[in-house]
């Protein structure tokens, strides 16, 4: 009995590396800590009223953006490890497995555990607020979203201590993916980490497409939306087109471990260029959703700091527009080299290049944004800025890779790794970390220190250059992507040095942002005023934090750049409207989505181990939850206008 | 102007210095194929170029012009925010730099299927790559090695892959872009060495543990030599026997080998195995093509960068 235990937990918990051991006690420690924070400070009633249970999309928009950063401190942890060991190839710092297992990792949570809910978190902070809404349009829906993400990304870092992580890269192709090669419980954490939270990202895709078609503030045309409302449309709709084909293809993948099913293995008639085929419809399309709220941020703050109305808004809608249509049709980009023939290359080459147009059209708009403007370098701008010429020459060296037979060189090797970070940090964020800075005093009320923010700027900017710009030229000297170890005498070891330096830099620079935010919270400068930039739109006219109903009085549009606009004409009238409140519907919290994802993280954990009465048990009480909610009735209140005129004359706000 | 003059001389400079230095082995093209591909590169970078150091020059202009700091002459014009005319132009050169470059691109792509000369009879080499080594095997010179290849220089090199083990990619980048191998299919792909030389092989397409280790030796030695060579490792090799080939199917690493002969239609079995007779059932390979699968030799059935059996 007891030897079965111990031959059990040997395989079940990840064994023999002394670091796994230190993250072990580092993860069990912080639990403890953070159990006993609560309890002692008896915060448990707080944090289920709070947060666990909330349906405001404010606080999910802040629970995602936490989450995300934490993830992007394990991905950011996961590439330091790999620089130290590619720096150093002869020390056997991490031998091939680890390795193997931190590559796919890191990339992994870092599209989809930190880019995707990093933008989120801005769809849930800014859309209600920029169209003046008082929610998003399903807010138990969101709710659910986000816990699906949560548990999805706990599922899947599980895998570090439980079982073992996968290691056959972040898209999995098969064979290597399939039972053959990879036997072990990593795969199937990899499959339902990312279909439970997959599962989230549709549902939200549905649920902003409706927020921003029918939950906008009277007079606001779709031609006056700001234009990162614009950015998270386009993004939605790929979403909604993209997401079910990775339901589809990890459920086919899954088939194949499970039941032996060869859709992905030629023997027996199946085959794995399907899979790859697949995994890159949604995989290409992927990335312009990441990157289109990214554009979308950026032409928020180009047009506030230069204290001008945003340059050419029809066709910055319509490039976003052209470029959503455009993303589903260049996918074979990621397989040249597959052999498809020389006609499909040529089509795909051509698509490809062709999204590099409305992309230039946009980065000329923004310039010409500034042009004529007066700019003020505050954070969110140097952001911007620092971004412009980093996805130039990202969106370039694309442009290069584009070219089908010069992508047979690059194909796999460094210089494709240096292009998809270039665009990935330069864009996505770059991007975000611009949105942080810009909507931060929103989100909290305080600003963030301009100092460390400074300092954090240059080391990452700095660090960025330093680390990926050697790759450029790894890739030309040969190197492959994916490789723990390299011979000496190729002459990479230079380069590779450099490049770790570079990501250490960067390292540097998240610790100041970081230091940057206990910093504020703090001694941040509160803002009193819930405008603290001049702002051009709606999300500008409430106070900060915004009260949970968001908008007193909902405001009627007539234009574009609606706030800009009120404030004109009251300058111009300089008479005080009087606000007339009546009774605000709000949606009442729900514990239902935190139980259900808990009930889906069971069942994911179940089909990973292939325990199928585990999986049977988490699944019916996803039913349960189900059904529990469908008969839950008393879903919704009204805040009465006493609760309301209150709320707004605390901020000082009665009209 | 004379700054972006200055920038792009530096870049070319940049690139011919390390061009110059050997190390950089996509700039320092050996063979036919790797310099039609290394010309692409050098047309693409020069057409990005264009577009991207204005802008980049256009960007420190206006950020250091348009700065909000007080007594800024600078015109400001909080509400222009449209001009046809500028929106023309941006919609336009990129336009015709997009045009340009796929233009070329097309052109490379369809050259490169062809073998880079016809008038030479070329040599088929069948690889196969395995957990974690390479084996190619002569077909018509009836020996084979193992992660290492010699090639007479100036003569098309048809390489036949496929895969016994997960996907990977067959790069040898002195002498051309990769192609990918994969089990159940066999794959065309052309190479030539236009110097004699000992070129940097590598898979680029991740397997599992010993993948980092997948390296191999391409050697392009005059046809004499190569003759002589075949000669030699047929006197002194051993043969290969199925057994053989079992065992450097297992998963590990191996050195370099060689055999003085192969098993029979030992190519074939390995695609078949791994369901290549389901790919021609579905697929394009008809069945005429699955008995001749071995004619690479015989030209113009196979076309470079397409499967195979679609090639006709
Ligand atoms: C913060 C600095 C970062 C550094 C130093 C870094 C470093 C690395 C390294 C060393 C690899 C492995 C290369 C290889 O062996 O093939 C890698 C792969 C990857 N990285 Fe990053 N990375 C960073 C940020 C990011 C970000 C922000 C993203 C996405 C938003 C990202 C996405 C990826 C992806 C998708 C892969 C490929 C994984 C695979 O091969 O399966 N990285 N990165
Ligand atoms: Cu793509
Ligand atoms: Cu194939």
């Amino acid at each position: 009995m007891l030897d079965k235990l111990k031959d059990f937990s040997s395989r079940f918990f990840v064994t023999g590396e002394p670091m796994i051991y230190g993250a072990d006690v580092a993860i069990l420690l912080t639990l403890a800590g953070i159990i006993f924070v609560l309890t002692y400070l008896k915060k448990w009633k707080w944090l289920w009223r709070e947060w666990l249970t909330t349906v405001d999309h404010k606080k999910i928009g802040i629970m995602y953006m936490l989450s995300s950063l934490l993830m992007l401190f394990r991905g950011g942890v996961d590439a330091l490890l790999m620089r130290i060991q590619l720096a150093f190839p002869q020390w056997h710092f991490l031998d091939s497995n680890h390795y193997n297992e931190i590559f796919t990792t890191h990339g992994t949570i870092m599209i989809l555990f930190m880019a995707m809910p990093l933008m989120f978190a801005f769809f849930n902070i800014v859309v209600p607020l920029q169209i003046g809404a008082r929610d998003v349009a399903y807010p138990f829906l969101n709710a659910v979203s986000f816990w699906l993400f949560f548990f999805g990304a706990m599922l899947f870092n599980l895998s570090f201590v439980i079982g073992g992580s996968p290691d056959a890269g972040w898209l999995s192709y098969p064979p290597l993916s399939g039972m053959q090669f990879s036997p072990g419980p990593g795969q199937d954490f990899y499959i339902w980490g990312i279909q439970i939270s997959g599962i989230g990202s549709l549902a939200s895709g549905i649920n902003f497409i409706m927020t921003i078609l029918k939950m906008r503030a009277p007079g606001m045309k779709l031609m006056h939306m700001p234009l990162f409302t614009w950015s998270v449309l386009a993004s939605c709709i790929i979403i909604i087109f993209a997401f079910p084909v990775l339901t589809v293809t990890l459920a086919l993948l899954f088939i194949d471990r499970f039941f032996d099913g060869h859709l992905f293995t030629m023997t027996g008639g199946g085959n794995p260029m399907m899979y790859i085929n697949l995994i890159w419809m949604w995989g290409h399309p992927e990335v312009y959703i990441v990157v289109l709220p990214a554009f979308g941020i950026f032409s928020e703050i180009v047009a506030t700091f230069s204290q001008k109305k945003i340059f050419g808004y029809k066709s910055m809608v319509f490039s976003m527009m052209i470029i959503s249509v455009l993303s589903y049709f260049t996918w074979v980009h990621h397989f040249f080299t597959m052999g498809a023939g020389a006609n499909v290359n040529v089509f795909f080459a051509i698509t490809t290049m062709a999204i590099g147009i409305p992309t230039g059209v946009k980065v000329f708009n923004w310039l010409f944004t500034m042009f004529r403007g007066r700019i003020q370098m505050t954070q969110p701008m140097l952001w911007t800025i620092a971004f412009i010429p980093c996805f130039v020459v990202g969106g370039a060296t694309g442009v290069m890779l584009s070219a089908a037979p010069a992508d047979y060189q690059y194909h796999n090797s460094y210089f494709l790794v240096a292009h998809f970070h270039q665009v990935l940090i330069g864009g996505v964020v770059f991007g975000f970390f611009a949105g942080l800075y810009y909507w931060w005093p929103k989100m909290f009320g305080f600003k963030l220190n301009d100092r460390l923010g400074k300092w954090a700027f240059w080391t990452w900017n700095i660090g960025f250059y330093v680390c990926f710009m050697p790759q450029y030229a790894l890739g030309f000297m040969g190197m492959t992507r994916r490789i723990y170890t390299y011979d000496f005498d190729m002459g990479w070891g230079p380069l590779n040095v450099i490049s770790t330096v570079g990501a250490f830099f960067m390292g540097i620079g998240f610790i100041f942002q970081a230091w940057q935010i206990l910093h504020g919270i703090k001694y941040g400068e509160r803002d009193v005023t819930g405008d603290p930039w001049n702002g051009r739109t709606l999300e500008w006219s409430i106070p900060s934090p915004p009260p949970h109903y968001n908008f007193a009085v909902i405001p009627t549009v007539t234009g574009q750049d609606a706030w800009w606009t009120i404030k004109e004409e009251r300058k111009k009238k300089k008479a005080k409207e009087t606000a007339v409140f009546s009774p605000i519907h709000m949606p009442k919290n729900s514990g239902i989505p935190f139980i259900m994802s808990v009930f889906w993280f069971i069942a994911g954990f179940g089909l990973t181990f292939h325990w199928v009465w585990m999986a049977i048990f988490g699944l019916t009480g996803v039913g349960a939850c189900l059904l529990a909610r469908s008969f839950q009735y008393n879903s919704d209140y009204y805040i009465p206008v006493d609760e309301i005129r209150h709320t707004e004359d605390s901020v000082g706000r009665v009209g | 102007m004379h700054i972006g003059k200055l920038i792009i001389l530096s870049i070319f400079i940049t690139i011919f210095l390390a061009g110059c230095d050997s190390r950089y082995l996509i700039l320092n093209p050996q063979g036919a194929v790797a310099q039609k591909e290394y010309h692409l590169i050098i047309f693409s970078i020069f057409l990005c170029a264009i577009v991207v150091i204005p802008v980049l020059g256009l960007l420190v202009y206006i950020v250091l012009r348009y700065r909000d700091k007080p007594g800024n002459k600078a015109p400001y014009r909080p509400d222009w925010d449209d001009s046809k005319r500028l929106e023309f132009i941006w919609w336009g050169i990129p336009i015709i730099i997009i045009g340009i470059l796929g233009f070329a691109t097309a052109k490379t792509t369809y050259d490169l299927v062809d073998p880079p000369k016809k008038d030479v009879k070329p040599l088929t080499i069948e690889v196969t790559s395995l957990d974690w080594k390479w084996l190619f095997q002569y077909p018509d010179q009836n020996i084979a090695t193992v992660n290492y290849v010699e090639i007479p220089k100036d003569v098309p090199v048809q390489f036949v892959l496929t895969s016994d083990a997960p996907m990977n990619s067959f790069w040898v980048p002195q002498l051309g872009g990769q192609l990918y191998t994969m089990p159940g299919m066999a794959m065309g792909l052309w190479l030539q060495a236009d110097r004699k030389g000992e070129y940097f092989g590598s898979g680029a397409n991740f397997t599992g543990e010993g993948f980092a280790h997948m390296n191999f030796k391409v050697k392009s030695t005059s046809t004499k030599e190569f003759n002589q060579w075949v000669k030699q490792v047929k006197e002194t090799a051993p043969a290969l026997t199925k057994a053989d080939y079992n065992s450097l199917a297992k998963q590990g690493l191996s050195l370099e080998k060689s055999y003085s002969t192969i098993p029979k239609g030992l190519f074939q079995e390995i695609v078949i195995k791994n369901g290549g007779q389901y790919y021609s059932q579905h697929h394009h390979m008809k069945n005429e093509d699955m008995k001749t699968m071995n004619v690479a030799s015989d030209e113009q059935t196979h076309t470079q960068h397409e499967h195979q059996e679609g090639g006709k």
